[in-house]
């Protein structure tokens, strides 16, 4: 007879388990505990690897030096933005147009659920514009975007001026198999939902927008830009999206190797990466690993990154941040990085799905797979099951009474001899 | 006294030899270029190369193939005898920064796509059976020309492929595999049908060898470019294009070939010192077993060219036959043996004889009746646990 199907066997399991409840139940949390905080350390860590064979090994030079047009058009950007209050629409439309691309704009509005502090049901609007850099010897079955979010409080001009360089240096290129788009939203993450409801012709959030009038295929992948200074001193990657869904990791380990290839500082959850596993490389990967689950917690999407993945399209948001250190990168840096993405994203022959896509990331450049931090939540989750079998005491050790059209019946009557009578109303009345 | 009459018969031959040697000297030197012709057998070359692989990254695999083509019409084979199979174009890939060319070294120094590239089997049109009917001639009779192997008992064949492989196997376009088995199989039907006097076939794929070890058909040659259980490496990136831009392997066998010229007597032992360890990585193996001739005798343009030979001459040669032949006959007559039957073209060369391969190591099975034993006890178990009143739902 099995350990289960044997009824005596059963029984004295049952009883151990009931026994040893409350010590089971602690052993349980401790252990489940203890496998999350080992999660951090060497063993259950993981280097991480291009999984994508068409992201293959080699390396392609860049050749980005648009750093003084950038920065040009963010001056000028900038301007007409504090003169507008909103969106320079009409200047980017120009701009866009005099660099090549097909420019089309869309506008959105939507009531907010909730009242402002200092107006009653606000209502939002706004207008996206976009350009779309055609395939030169490719059918525009497929799509790449490069979106930078513009908001009332976060104007990233520098990043709007990296992104018509690069659609400047983009469009004298030949090699692109995959259209590009060339996203600038307003009011952030809000422009960025509205375009993307439209693109994919659904509407799930409200928004009244306007049809998109130009498209591009299905996007393969997407990158946003936050950038508010002519100088960076670190990039930052956000991967954590709308209701903690992550990217594939393949997309993560491009960024980091374009990272090490052009020497930038790159840094995760704000936190700087420890190059070996020195004195207090782990306690720090532990952090970084419980930032990153408390940033999955909260469900936000920490970027307009977030809003792509729910459509299925890996996404990452680059922030740049310009801290107190000596070595500054300019533009031209950072073009360079994206600009090797890009071409990296152009191999691509199917959608990112090689690598991960459940992960936690102790630093850049190390992983935790879903196998090995899931047992952690099983033993937390094991506490709750003892807690539930331990509840109704021990109701197969009565004998049965009585016949009864269920067995369910003979368990319940049992238990309400035990807790008030006016219970058997409720239940057999 | 039998003796006597043995070495008086002997003795014939042997002055006759002596007397042309010392007679004419200025003849034997235009006779030993007349024995040239007759050294290696074939009449015309036939070269069939396949790329197997697709997507760009693969870039590597099409420009293997495309150099080795181009080696080999400069040394002669002309487009008509040249199969070329390319699984994935390249050159027009809407990734390639530099549209219509294919580059084999860095710094974009040599195009081996031209101007003159004649792709016979492209695309799609790549996969297992259309090379295993080009090979073995069972084509639809609405095929062009251009598309067959053509070849006849007195054809040397080059056969290249290049791609993705693995123990035993060559991957095709991603989808399908061809396995060592069945190319061994249709190189013997090749030989039954009388379709190649001698055969080199070269393979670059990671564990390359594997592919030639079932061969078992006679005059067969085979090179790889690595041995089982490793991989073959590609050679260099190009930072401008972004992909690797060939195979080691082939990098190397292109060098070497870039040396070679339609008059050179380099022969096959230098190509088997190509890319030796330290430079590949990988090993590469060669096989000889199945070729009649010494590979020292056999020279490059045997396969990779075709050349013809021809020379002028005002002289006369009378063509000896064979005195060793001749001798041997005596001996045979001598000895009264049986004649000989004239041997048909398929039982020339008694396989069995010259193959040595290593008797095939079969996987261990456990003996019929074991497992028989071993279901019965389980059964029995069951039985005895259960009580035997479940035989009636068993029978």
């Amino acid at each position: 007879m099995g350990l289960l199907s044997d009824p005596v066997r059963r029984r004295a399991l049952v009883r151990l388990v009931l026994r040893l409840n409350a010590p089971l139940c602690v052993l349980s949390y401790a252990a489940g505990i203890a496998w999350f905080l080992a999660l951090a350390f060497p063993p259950l860590t993981q280097r991480t690897y291009m999984s994508e064979n068409a992201m293959g090994s080699t390396m392609v030079e860049e050749q980005f030096a648009g750093g003084d047009r950038a920065r040009a058009w963010a001056r000028d950007f900038g301007a007409h933005r504090r003169k507008l209050g909103a969106l320079p629409a009409a200047w980017l439309e120009r701009t866009m147009r005099s660099v090549g691309l097909e420019v089309y704009t869309q506008s959105f509005s939507r009531k907010l659920p909730f009242p402002d502090e200092t107006h009653e049901r606000y209502m939002v609007s706004g207008t996206n514009v976009y350009g779309i850099l055609r395939a030169p010897r490719a059918a525009s079955t497929e799509s790449l975007v490069l979106t930078v979010p513009c908001g009332p409080d976060s104007t990233n001009s520098q990043a709007v001026g990296l992104l018509l360089a690069l659609a400047a240096h983009f469009r004298g290129q030949i090699y692109w198999a995959k259209d590009i788009i060339f996203l600038v939203t307003e009011h952030d993450l809000l422009g960025t939902e509205a375009w993307l409801e439209a693109y994919h012709d659904v509407n799930v959030t409200g928004m009244q927008s306007s049809p998109l009038q130009g498209r591009a295929g299905a996007i393969q992948a997407a990158v946003a830009l936050e950038l508010s200074s002519d100088v960076v001193t670190s990039l930052d990657v956000a991967v954590e999206g709308l209701n903690g869904q992550l990217p594939n990791l393949d997309l993560l380990n491009l960024f980091q190797t374009f990272c090490q290839k052009g020497g930038l500082l790159c840094t995760l959850q704000g936190k700087l990466q420890p190059q070996d596993w020195t004195s207090d490389g782990p306690l720090q990967g532990l952090q970084t690993l419980l930032l990153m689950v408390l940033q999955q917690a909260s469900g936000r999407p920490h970027g307009p990154h977030g809003l792509f993945l729910r459509y299925r399209v890996e996404a990452l948001t680059l922030r740049g941040i310009n801290s107190f250190r000596q070595y500054k990168y300019d533009l031209v840096a950072v073009g360079k990085a994206l600009e090797g993405m890009f071409r990296k994203l152009n191999h691509l022959l199917e959608r990112l799905h090689q690598s991960f896509f459940f992960y936690l990331l102790p630093a850049l450049s190390r992983f935790v797979s879903i196998g090995l931090y899931m047992p952690a939540a099983g033993f937390l989750l094991l506490v709750l099951g003892l807690k539930i079998s331990s509840a109704p005491q021990s109701t197969c050790d009565q004998p049965p009474s009585g016949p009864s059209p269920l067995g369910l019946g003979q368990g319940w009557r049992t238990y309400d001899t035990r807790v008030r009578g006016d219970m058997q109303t409720h239940f057999f009345g | 006294m039998a003796a006597t009459s043995y070495c008086s018969r002997a003795v014939a031959p042997l002055a006759g030899l002596l007397l042309l040697s010392f007679g004419s000297l200025a003849t034997s030197q235009i006779e030993e270029q007349a024995e040239q012709f007759f050294r290696s057998g074939h009449t015309n070359n036939w070269a069939v190369l396949v790329c197997t692989s697709r997507f760009w990254f693969n870039y590597r695999h099409v420009a293997n193939t495309l150099s080795v083509y181009r080696s080999v019409k400069r040394l002669g084979i002309p487009d008509s005898h040249i199969v070329l199979m390319l699984a994935d174009d390249m050159a027009c890939n809407p990734r390639n920064p530099k549209p219509a060319t294919v580059f084999s070294h860095k710094n974009m120094e040599l195009n081996v796509y031209g101007d003159d590239v004649e792709v016979d089997y492209r695309s799609y049109e790549v996969t297992v059976e259309n090379f295993l009917r080009v090979l073995t001639g069972r084509i639809p009779p609405s095929t062009p020309r251009s598309k067959r192997l053509l070849s006849d008992d007195r054809s040397n064949i080059l056969i290249y492929m290049t791609g993705h492989g693995g123990n035993g196997f060559l991957k095709f376009q991603d989808s399908e595999e061809i396995t060592n088995i069945e190319l061994a199989d249709a190189f013997e039907q090749m030989w039954q049908k009388r379709r190649y006097n001698e055969l080199l076939f070269i393979i670059d794929t990671c564990q390359g060898a594997s592919m030639y070890e079932r061969f078992y058909s006679p005059n067969i040659m085979a090179l790889a470019s690595s041995q089982v259980g490793e991989d073959s490496l590609s050679h260099q990136p190009d930072p401008a294009i972004g992909v690797h831009l060939m195979d080691r392997y082939t990098f190397y066998v292109l060098e070497f070939l870039e040396e070679i010229n339609p008059a050179s007597q380099t022969n096959m032992n230098d190509l088997f010192q190509v890319c030796p360890k330290s430079l590949c990585v990988s090993t590469p193996g060669h096989r000889t077993d199945l070729f009649q001739r010494d590979p020292k005798n056999v020279l490059i343009t045997d396969f990779f060219g075709s050349v013809r030979k021809v020379e002028i001459t005002t002289e006369t040669i009378s063509l000896q036959t064979d005195l060793g032949i001749l001798e041997s006959r005596d001996k045979e007559d001598w000895m009264d043996e049986e004649l000989i039957e004239p041997l048909k073209y398929a039982e020339q060369l008694p396989v069995a004889q010259i193959i040595h391969q290593k008797p095939k190591l079969k996987d261990w099975h456990p003996p019929g009746g074991f497992i028989l034993g071993l279901w019965a006890l389980i059964i029995m178990v069951f039985f005895k646990t259960y009580g035997i009143k479940h035989m009636k739902f068993i029978f």
